[in-house]
């Protein structure tokens, strides 16, 4: 799965051009999520309200809006768990939106998701949570699930709760649990909801170290909806603003900061 | 700097919605929503058995996940059947010995006893403790998967839930409950059998060879192998109200006791047809 050279080749992007032209199809600078006129209400209640975006392989796109917007809820129609009103999602390449369910599945395998709620499996231990999808989509054996599982917790600084259960973990310890079941495929695109909540400083710097040293590695398009606008900065090679359904602006942090829009210069306002 | 447009969308006000409702007597009107829901239940229900029958057919087919339900539904099961089965083996040696007495048709206990528990008891006594306890605990596990969105995060991770959870558990309980009906009839059975002696002693042999005079294979077979339809109404309900629970906590609830109350009520309505079609097909 994992191949070094392209480690070296997939920097950091300066340019916002495809760093590594020669690599496969679907890699580096390809669109991995194209999001088209998406629209998704409950009840009466318009929830999303014509999204238009592209995530690329190798970029990292920070979602931002306050809460309630349907941050959430947009993250969880990218991966099929709901269905929008109307529009498209096209994730590599391919038209989800009506996709048949096994065919979703097998994109599904190569998309990580961290909820925002962790959603581990409360009747299963850390080790064991981790080593579900390795279980369900991969050959290994046991010896290297456990290899596995144990770098993985590594990397979310967890390598010593593997036998604890979640319900014996602090919310957290839990969220970093559930990042690194979302990494355990070594997925091409990473979705993360709030991965540093509830997380101290040094803790949150970790974590945003990590995504993006695995989007160095892996060449990873990833999502990442989060309220900390200093790791939205450190992570993110664009930020995209949610606001009544819409995205009301997209760019690099620089471009937000200059924005002249009243709403945008009040959100970012309150920390910098 | 990664040069890109910076898009500002403006946003429109949008009308509000108006709400449209004829006015109707509240009486008619609650009858009517009674109505509604039960046919919405119905056909999500329909929906519900239409996603798991298609995630049946395909593989992988969850072997392992399939034994471990085997084993908490069925194995975990067994202790209170017996139980069960126990009780009614004592109650009906009781009852029936003072009627039967009354009658002047003693010699008529071991059958009255082994053919009511075969026949009836055993199986509707089985279906009932296993809603009370299967539906309770499906429901509730389900639920809670629920509400903390951990069947979503199953779904996420490429498995379809529909299998992995709820086409192994209605299988599991479909092939449990004839066992344990089997184990709750030998209970009944030995229980009935140590309640007579005691009140007036029978060899165990003479006992049996009385109470099955009389009564073929079949007469065994059918009400057995029906409790697998119980089986297969306490399995779906429990992971179909588990599945669709809303709500948090409270939703966590309402389904555990809407699966037992639900799977209770359709096992004994399913109880009076299968009696009714085996009457007519083994007379
Ligand atoms: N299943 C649902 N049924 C009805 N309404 C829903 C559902 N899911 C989300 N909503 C509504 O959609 C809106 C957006 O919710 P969402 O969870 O996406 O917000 P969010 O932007 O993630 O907020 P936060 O930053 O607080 O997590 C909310 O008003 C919520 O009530
Ligand atoms: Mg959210």
């Amino acid at each position: 799965m994992m191949q070094p050279e392209q480690a070296v080749l997939a920097g950091v992007e300066e340019t916002g051009i495809s760093p590594a032209p020669e690599s496969s199809p679907g890699k580096s600078g390809a669109p991995a999520v194209i999001l088209q006129g998406l629209h998704k209400s409950f009840g009466n209640q318009i929830v999303l309200d014509g999204i238009d975006l592209t995530v690329k392989s190798g970029e990292t796109l920070a979602m931002l809006g306050r809460s309630g917007t349907g941050k959430s809820v947009l993250l969880k129609l990218i991966i099929g768990l709901q269905q929008p009103d109307s529009g498209s999602i096209c994730i590599n390449e391919q038209e989800i939106v009506g996709l048949p369910i096994d065919a979703m599945n097998q994109l599904r395998k190569k998309m990580g998701f961290l909820f925002q709620h962790a959603a581990l499996y409360d009747s299963l231990t850390v080790e064991q949570n981790i080593a579900f999808p390795l279980k369900r989509h991969t050959k290994m054996t046991e010896n290297e699930q456990t290899t596995r599982v144990k770098e993985l917790l590594a990397g979310v600084g967890m390598e010593a709760e593997l036998k604890k259960m979640p319900s014996d973990l602090s919310g957290g310890m839990q969220k970093r649990v559930g990042l690194a079941r979302a990494l355990a495929l070594e997925p091409g695109i990473l979705l993360l909801d709030e991965p540093t909540a509830g997380l101290d400083p040094i803790t949150s710097g970790e974590i945003d170290e990590l995504i993006l040293k695995l989007q160095e590695e892996h060449d990873m398009a990833s999502i990442v909806v989060t309220h900390d606008l200093h790791s939205a900065k450190t992570i993110a090679d664009r930020l995209a603003l949610l606001h009544e359904g819409r995205v009301v602006i997209e760019g690099t942090f620089s471009e937000l900061e200059n924005s002249t829009d009243q709403f945008v210069s009040e959100f970012l306002k309150r920390d910098s | 700097m990664v040069t890109h447009n910076i898009r500002i969308h403006r946003h429109s006000i949008r009308p509000a919605v108006v709400q449209t409702t004829p006015p109707l007597p509240s009486a008619l009107r609650s009858v009517g929503n009674l109505l509604n829901s039960f046919l919405e239940w119905f056909g999500e229900l329909g929906l519900f058995v239409w996603q798991v029958m298609r995630a049946a057919v395909r593989r992988p087919f969850e072997g392992r996940e399939l034994l471990r339900q085997l084993d908490e539904l069925g194995s975990k099961s067994m202790p209170l059947i017996a139980l069960a089965g126990a009780a009614i083996g004592a109650v009906l040696a009781l009852e029936t010995r003072s009627s039967l007495v009354r009658f002047g048709a003693k010699s008529m206990l071991p059958a009255a006893i082994v053919f009511s528990i075969i026949h009836e008891t055993g199986p509707v006594v089985t279906g009932l403790v296993v809603s009370g306890r299967v539906g309770a605990g499906i429901g509730a596990e389900l639920g809670s998967m629920k509400v903390t969105e951990q069947i979503d995060a199953i779904e996420a991770s490429g498995v379809n839930p529909y299998k992995f959870l709820a086409f192994t558990r209605i299988v599991a309980c479909i092939l449990v409950l004839p066992l344990l009906t089997v184990a709750a009839d030998f209970c009944g059975v030995m229980v009935g059998w140590i309640s007579s002696t005691l009140v007036e002693p029978i060899s165990f042999l003479k006992f049996i060879n009385q109470g099955l005079a009389g009564t073929s294979f079949s007469d065994f077979l059918a009400p057995t192998f029906r409790t697998a339809v119980f089986g297969l109404i306490i399995g779906t309900i429990g992971c179909f109200q588990g599945m669709r629970t809303q709500g948090g906590t409270e939703g966590v609830g309402r389904s555990a006791t809407s699966s037992v109350v639900l799977s209770s009520l359709l096992v004994i309505l399913a109880d009076v047809i299968l009696v009714k079609l085996i009457l007519v097909f083994f007379p």
